[in-house]
């Protein structure tokens, strides 16, 4: 396994981490308080920093950093976790994938929207207010730039004659970071687990890097040493209590134990300047022992020898630690010994709990290509399951019972597997909704609206394939819905609506589809002006008489966009129709439905796997081809009275009183020499890109079968006029026709030239 | 023919040998995937005159080429006793038609002479040798010049 494999690996993790992260935050903002949520949250952000590091994508290390510890302080319940706090974690989260994403595939990220952030982050950490939030800040512990706030202030000046009173400040409020002038004095308790040797760690390294901070004076606690027939010699039994005074700040005494913490417990509190340590005298029972400093700089094999694997660490949680408090200069240094006891009881309950959190949702990673053959051979196993039903049926036609029953037996087994098999490449639609809140919240953002993105059935099983395809046209949905749809707050209040718009997101499986409804309660579609702008654009004429779906469907014409303001995000003029094609090529279909003033409802159906197709196999020039069923609006039965020669070779049908173009199918893939006779075949009425109906000629219809896709590309090229191919159930292949490209060449375009785009996908 | 020892210097390779109307060819064994009977192949719209179409191989869709027209002689009329060698090249997989397959040689790389001089397309696109063997001549093709061409997807 090379570097890059594990790197794409390490990629793949974080977007599950990602993931974990946002709907997190999402939990929190939704008023979860669950401290597994936080701690889940934490856990993402630290991993990611984590493989980061290992990989020196340093952008992402000192973000995530960042990041990392403002969420501690959430976790230490030092900062509450407010509407505003998560808004700011949301953005950053959003900051984080885009971060990761650039570290995979190049490109750049928006620094100044990173560096804001690490500003914004970073002043939650210290808990001063975010600039223009309300909110109070958290209770937190240790606040250097509060503490000491005007050190460099000028004396306030009176208000001068124009009413301007000038405010005092302090530089240094601008970078909490900088403030303190005296050096502050940490207090780490630190316990290693016997995990943290096995993973190859050790204590003395740590605690060697540990005394390069600053200076440090350190404490071993042997109390929980067993005697020597007692003792395991892969069990850790010492612990440290440090105290370390540094002007790195806590953030570099973290990271010492960056790739320890999880193995050990270890808590880190800051000394508020001259408060002198409460639990020094009286409630120390255990005897301390001077530790000399120069034993850390030598290697490993330092004179406990043997010992040295079986220390122990006590350790505790940081909100509790705070009580002790610790000058720098004291070589010995003892703490609290009944604060010690309660947190290495209470710290090990949260290792286990955030252990069994991991556990959850098990899943194992496979090469998509593996899955795919797999369904190929269960593809080949029903057909012959299928051919060997029916030569037996053939042979023997009264049949023994058993044969029979054993058949039978067997085609349920081979769907079951079908079925199995499908699952195992459908996924639930989370990960695109999840995208879609960022979407959200971005174009909330630009444009100054309130929006709440509801999200419901994001547990909905879809193919892949169809899952991967679905984001463009959702995100394009999402910001027609944000910016379109829904009205500025102000507006929203006079009109006695909730200032906050709703987009509703919903997803859930209808007869062998999945439905994806996209709601918005804002305006809703105005019609007078869809109307006005279709006959400015000479789509409809001025006088065409339209039911309200009509108009509403009008929003899906190419080069139609209502926004009276071209905005950067929507208003492009690609809009709808993009999305309807995107949609189409899926092979599904989207209404719309409006209220006015109430908002706009657009329904997706689309099939649940791009790896079958609802077809409509026919005949053409004794060939079998199939038809995706999407495509056909109605077949026809020509009559010689309706057919009317146009031109030279061109023959149009009337239907109900318009004209239509006949394409003769097997003449456009060269099938055959000569036009065959309409009337002797079946006429499909298509719509296809673009608009404009065809009707394509084919000798018979055979009927309508689910087919599954097989690529022609895999071991041959494209081939024009053609989509796909399948097998049928007499295993032979059947090609799957490119109803677009077919009707573009009967438009004259040479089908040699038509691009790949498939009907299909 | 060749002993064990030969096969053991390096540069031993084994070749596939199929005929097609009075000529032999032979093919490298391991780009030949299998050999199997001829099914009727489903033809596909404007694809050159060799391409007979593809056919269901266990799944996968497998075009098949009439190696006889490929190699600009008269295409073959498929019946039930020709094969199809299924060969890969690279990540495709095409059925190669021709009449039978006659032999499986062991040869080292020195047996194989050099392509004669002849002005012809054949030789030069398809031909990278040709052996003797008993009194035989088997004409060796590069199976990567018999694949369909990316021409179609240029445009």
């Amino acid at each position: 396994m090379d570097m890059n494999e594990i790197k794409e690996i390490f990629f793949q993790e974080c977007e599950e981490q990602l993931a974990e992260l946002e709907s997190g935050l999402l939990r929190l903002n939704d008023g979860d308080r669950d401290p597994e949520t936080v701690n889940a949250v934490f856990r993402a952000v630290h991993s990611i920093k984590g493989g980061a590091g290992a990989f020196g994508l340093d952008d992402l290390v000192s973000f995530a950093h960042v990041f990392e510890t403002t969420l501690d302080c959430v976790r230490s319940n030092k900062l509450e976790p407010t509407q505003d706090v998560l808004k700011v974690m949301l953005k950053s989260a959003d900051v984080l994938a885009d971060l990761t994403n650039c570290a995979r595939d190049g490109g750049s990220v928006d620094e100044a929207r990173s560096k804001q952030l690490i500003r914004e982050l970073e002043a939650l950490a210290h808990g001063t207010p975010l600039p223009g939030a309300a909110e109070a800040p958290a209770k937190t512990v240790a606040k250097p730039a509060a503490a000491k706030p005007a050190t460099a202030a000028p004396a306030p000046v009176a208000p001068n004659d124009e009413g301007f009173m000038p405010v005092a400040f302090s530089f240094d409020d601008f970078d909490p970071d900088a403030v303190p002038v005296e050096v502050p004095t940490f207090e780490i308790s630190f316990k290693p687990n016997a995990d943290l040797y096995r993973k190859g760690n050790e204590a003395t390294l740590l605690l060697r890097d540990l005394s390069r901070l600053g200076e440090m004076s350190i404490h071993c606690d042997m109390d929980s040493l067993p005697s020597l027939d007692g003792l395991n010699p892969e069990d850790a039994y010492f612990s440290w209590k440090i105290s370390l005074r540094t002007d790195k700040g806590e953030d570099a005494i973290r990271g010492v134990f960056e790739f320890a913490e999880w193995d050990c417990e270890l808590a880190i509190a800051e000394l508020a300047e001259g408060e002198q340590p409460e639990a020094v005298e009286g409630e120390a029972p255990m005897q301390a022992v001077p530790f000399d400093l120069s034993i850390l700089d030598e290697e490993p094999e330092h004179p406990l020898g043997v010992v040295e694997e079986e220390e122990q660490i006590a350790a505790g949680e940081r909100e509790a630690a705070v009580t002790a408090l610790e000058t720098a200069s004291n070589v010995l240094n003892l703490a609290s010994a009944a604060a010690k006891a309660a947190d290495a009881k209470q710290a090990p309950a949260n290792a286990a709990s955030a252990q069994q959190a991991a556990a959850a949702g098990q899943t194992i990673r496979v090469d998509l290509d593996r899955v795919d053959r797999l369904i190929n051979l269960v593809g080949e196993l029903v057909i012959n399951q299928a051919m060997l039903s029916q030569s037996v049926i053939e042979n023997d036609a009264n049949g023994t019972s058993s044969i029979n029953m054993g058949l039978e037996e067997l085609q349920q087994l081979t769907r079951e597997i079908q079925d199995s098999v499908m699952a195992i490449r459908a996924q639930p639609v989370k990960p695109v909704f999840q995208r879609m809140a960022r979407t959200v919240r971005e174009i909330a953002d630009i444009t100054g609206k309130s929006v709440r993105l509801i999200t419901e059935g994001e547990n909905t099983e879809v193919d892949k394939t169809v899952i991967d395809k679905l984001a463009e046209p959702l995100t394009h949905m999402i910001r027609n819905a944000v910016d379109h749809g829904l009205e500025m707050p102000e507006k929203r209040i006079a009109l006695g609506k909730n200032p906050e718009g709703t987009v509703r997101l919903t997803a859930k499986h209808r007869s062998g589809r999945i439905i994806i409804e996209l709601a918005d309660d804002g305006a809703g579609i105005n019609r007078e002006r869809v109307r006005q702008k279709a006959i400015d654009n000479d789509l409809i004429a001025a006088d065409a008489n339209l039911s309200d779906e009509e108009i509403d469907n009008l929003i899906f014409h190419a080069g139609f966009s209502t926004a009276e303001k071209v905005s950067d995000l929507s208003g492009r003029g690609v809009g709808m129709d993009v999305v309807k094609r995107s949609i189409q090529a899926l092979g599904g279909r989207i209404n719309i439905s409006s209220k006015p003033g109430q908002g706009s409802v657009f329904t997706m159906s689309l099939p649940l796997t791009l790896a079958v197709l609802d077809g409509m196999v026919v005949t053409v020039a004794s060939q079998t081809l199939v038809v995706p069923l999407t495509a056909i609006v109605e077949t026809l039965q020509p009559d010689a009275a309706s057919i009317h020669s146009f031109g030279a070779t061109q023959r149009l049908i009337s239907i109900r009183n318009s004209f239509c173009p006949l394409v003769d199918v097997g003449r456009i893939l060269n099938f055959r020499a000569t036009q065959a006779n309409p009337v002797e075949g079946v006429a499909l009425l298509v719509e296809s890109e673009g608009g404009g109906q065809r009707a394509l000629m084919v000798d018979a219809i055979q009927g309508q079968r689910q087919v599954v896709i097989k690529s022609l590309e895999a071991n041959y090229t494209h081939v024009p006029g053609i989509a796909a191919a399948t097998i049928l159930g007499d295993g032979r292949v059947a090609l799957i026709l490119d109803v677009d490209a077919v009707v573009a060449a009967s438009r004259g375009q040479p089908l040699r030239l038509e691009s790949a785009l498939s009907a299909v996908g | 023919m060749t002993t064990l020892a030969n096969t053991m210097t390096s540069g031993a390779r084994e070749l596939i040998a199929f005929r097609i109307g009075d000529q032999e060819f032979c093919v490298d064994i391991m780009s030949v995937r299998e050999i199997r009977g001829w099914t009727p192949a489903t033809p596909m719209p404007h694809t050159p005159g060799y391409m007979l179409g593809v056919i269901n191989l266990r799944g996968a869709v497998l075009p098949i080429i009439d190696l006889a027209a490929r190699l600009g002689m008269n295409p073959a009329e498929p019946t039930v006793r020709h094969v199809i060698i299924v060969a890969q090249s690279g990540q495709k997989i095409v059925g190669l038609l021709v009449e039978a397959v006659s032999d499986i040689l062991s040869v080292t790389n020195d047996i194989i002479q050099p392509t004669p001089d002849v002005s012809s397309d054949f030789e030069r696109t398809f031909a990278r040798g040709v052996l003797a063997i008993d009194k035989r001549m088997i004409c060796l093709i590069e199976l990567d010049a018999v694949f369909p061409h990316q021409e179609s997807e240029a445009a």
